[in-house]
């Protein structure tokens, strides 16, 4: 797993590519290019570019892109996709109103 | 035609009563209880909602429940998954913009 | 707040396998499923299973999700609609049902969450009309629309081969079936029954672009060199409505991390550390089917069986000595169903040479199907006067109700159920055709080589819609679906033992009989020749 040392790796530059428009996360609309570049500004773990960028973050809760967000950080990184944690699983694994989540029933 | 009347190995599709329901005001039918984007489709209908940021045309994608790509407002409701919500008689679908219909957007401009 | 002895989510065949075996143990079970209907993808799957009697080879996926409802059906609470949205220490279960959050406890959950479908990002890939393979067999399959009338399939594994099938017996043209490896990741008879239709097959290439501004209204696909990238200027134009993604599975497994599992990445994703029957490293938490690692239906419900008795142990509603011995026999049956040339232990090889040491066919890695000079190779293909059976299965797959169900025994796979189909020469076919409707990966073929001077007759597995009646006339396709001569429909058989497989026999030239293997009736379409 990507450790903090890591993080002293010179990972080079920025260097833009022809597919940087190409979406990634469908629901918050978050571009190859913006993941690759949250790399470059230190967002070395799946958490971070999520925090940072929303991807993974709508509706759908990272469903589609998470296995490809975590394999483009893992590209940037030059590292294998398994060495990178994958996104925090927690609740609620699926879209519910905020009006539902308060309303527990069944608690005693 | 886009149902398929007939099938080599299902025969022939269950499916419900006939009912009606509205999509942007156009009157259209579809059979109870199936999902309101499979109505859609039957309909023609590719284009599900336009994106908050770029503004660009989204339709169905995985079909059941699990991308949301394919919400749009129904009974005034915005992101609504159609993939699983069954058809219901009197049914309002509409194309979502952003997180709501057309017409409230266009309120919430003028105010 | 309710508590049961055993929670498992997920009503797809894992889990209702393991409600079938727990709460015959006597457990209180809950299956919770956020689907509206329970079966997970089985009902989707309209072909016949491979495998053999015990793995309920040649019953179609949606017959078998009816038999396991039936199975839980009385002893089982499955609550559908019901998406369970968290699991917390103790093993605290949280489900949305409607509008409302309800809370459970169990003494032991099984999970059994199935899968989710890889995507490859590419230019206009968000435009409607680009959906999942599993989109559009949901999309036809369950609720009889079809997701579009001209197809391009992209993946060549065994999901985007059964779903092009299952688009052509739906009405729908598949235009091409697209992959950027150079072989077909499939099993080959599955892709044999869709190349036959004359769907033409790209390996090494992808699909660079999805064109259109509201919806899909064409694709371009170009080769790829050895690093996956396009080769500018091998570019081709396909008039397709819409795209579809059959690129692989991944676990979903969210749930088992919440949980406290261990995972690690392997067998197709992020995965939780299991034991041989699913245990995780949280005591009373097992996984069950994809979940726990990508792979067929078949084994998804042994491996349900299996943590279904694991769990009913834990809690002593088994004993050790019933739970072993049960354990034992699935643990035979999963066995025999990761065997072959696509047995998990063999994911990513390059498979030469079958078990018996005969050559695989390269044509069908690359173009999706044998051709006649190496069919005679393999064990399957005989010559004999009379009717008989050809048996074009080339690849070591887990498969055996051909020898099954021959009333006359002249086919023989034996105790290997891996091991490619003979045909016993000594004994006389009698030209019933069970095997050919049997066949799960339709490549039997009953040929008589000389059924009146000049010309044969080839009994081929029908499947579509309609049907062609006696004294049709038409045109016979070769394996790449490309027009070899004219061809009469001669006889069709239909019969409930065939479950829906229609047999169709075509005279044709003595000479064609070993190239004659699908039936267009009519003038064939422009669009239809390549």
């Amino acid at each position: 797993m990507i450790s903090a040392n890591d993080r002293l790796a010179d990972i080079g530059p920025f260097v833009p590519a022809a597919d940087d428009d190409l979406i990634i996360c469908r629901c918050e609309e978050v571009t190859k290019g913006e993941i690759r570049k949250a790399v470059h500004a230190g967002m070395y773990t799946l958490t971070e570019v999520r925090r940072y960028l929303r991807c993974g973050m709508g509706l759908c809760q990272g469903q589609t892109c998470g296995r490809l967000v975590r394999n483009i950080i893992a590209r940037e990184l030059g590292r294998k996709s398994s060495e990178l944690e994958p996104a925090t699983g927690r609740a609620p694994m699926r879209p519910t109103e905020m009006k539902i989540l308060s309303s527990e029933k069944g608690v005693e | 035609m886009k149902r398929i009347t007939e099938h080599p190995i299902l025969g022939k599709i269950e499916k419900g009563r006939a009912v009606n329901f509205t999509f942007d005001g156009k009157k259209m039918t579809g059979f109870e209880g199936e999902p309101v984007a499979a109505a859609l489709k039957a309909n023609g209908v590719m284009i599900h909602r336009y994106t908050a940021k770029q503004h660009k045309p989204r339709g169905i994608f995985c079909a059941i429940g699990r991308c949301t790509d394919c919400v749009m407002v129904v009974d005034g409701k915005p992101n609504i998954r159609t993939c699983i919500t069954p058809l219901k008689e009197g049914m309002k679908v509409q194309t979502q913009y952003g997180t709501s219909a057309k017409s409230e957007v266009k309120k919430n401009e003028t105010v | 707040m309710k508590r049961y002895d055993l929670v498992i989510i997920g009503a797809g065949p894992a889990g209702l396998s393991a409600a079938a075996e727990a709460s015959k143990c006597g457990m209180s079970v809950a299956v919770f499923d956020e689907n509206a209907k329970p079966g997970g993808q089985l009902f989707k799957q309209i072909h016949k299973f491979f495998g053999s009697k015990k793995h309920k080879a040649r019953i179609r996926g949606y017959k078998i999700g009816e038999q396991l409802l039936s199975e839980v059906a009385g002893g089982v609470d499955v609550e559908l609609n019901s998406p369970v949205i968290g699991i917390y220490p103790e093993k605290e279960i949280v489900v949305r049902q409607g509008e409302d959050i309800v809370h459970c406890k169990a003494d032991s959950i099984i999970v059994a969450t199935g899968a989710t479908e890889n995507m490859v990002p590419f230019e206009g890939w968000t435009l409607p009309g680009v959906i999942g393979a599993g989109a559009a067999q949901t999309m036809m399959n369950l609720h009889g629309v079809k997701p579009g009338e001209k197809i391009l399939m992209l993946g060549s594994g065994n999901v985007g081969l059964v779903v092009s099938f299952q688009l052509l017996q739906a009405g729908c043209k598949v235009r091409a079936l697209v992959d950027a490896a150079p072989h077909i990741g499939g099993y080959g008879v599955h892709a044999a029954k869709v190349a036959r239709c004359g769907v033409p097959f790209y390996l090494s290439h992808t699909i660079t672009k999805a064109e259109g501004t509201d919806c899909v209204t064409g694709a371009v696909v170009s080769q790829v060199d050895e690093h996956f990238q396009p080769i500018p200027g091998t570019e081709k134009h396909f008039d397709v409505d819409t795209i579809c993604v059959a690129v692989g599975l991944s676990p979903m497994a969210q749930l088992l991390m919440m949980a406290g599992c261990e995972m690690e990445d392997a067998r197709g994703g992020h995965v939780p550390v299991c034991g041989q029957y699913g245990e995780t490293s949280v005591p009373g938490i097992y996984a069950a089917g994809d979940v726990s690692g990508i792979e067929e239906a078949s084994s998804a419900m042994i491996e349900g069986r299996m943590a279904g008795i694991c769990a009913a142990a834990y809690l002593g509603f088994c004993s050790e000595k019933d739970k072993n011995a049960s354990l034992t026999k699935l643990s035979e049956d999963l066995n025999d169903l990761r065997q072959g040339m696509f047995a998990p232990q063999n994911r990513g090889k390059m498979i030469k040479k079958t078990e018996e040491g005969i050559d695989i066919s390269q044509t069908l890695l690359a173009e999706g199907h044998i051709t006649t000079e190496e069919a005679e190779r393999f064990p399957g293909v005989v010559h004999e006067v009379g009717v008989h059976p050809v048996i074009e299965c080339t690849q070591n797959i887990p498969c055996n109700p051909c020898q099954d169900v021959c009333p006359k025994h002249c086919i023989k796979v034996g105790k290997d159920i891996t091991a490619l189909p003979q045909v016993d020469t000594n004994i006389q076919c009698i030209g019933c055709g069970m095997c050919v409707a049997s066949c799960s990966g339709q490549a039997i073929f009953l040929l008589d080589e000389n059924s009146e001077p000049g010309f044969g007759t080839v009994t081929m597995p029908y499947e579509f819609l309609p049907l062609p009646q006696q004294g049709a006339k038409g045109t016979a396709l070769d394996r790449s679906g490309v027009p070899v001569c004219d061809a009469e429909v001669v006889g069709v058989k239909t019969a409930p033992a065939f479950d829906h497989t229609s047999l169709l026999t075509i005279k044709v030239p003595k000479d064609k009989v070993m190239d004659a293997r699908f039936f267009k009736k009519g003038e064939l379409e422009d669009d239809k020749c390549k």
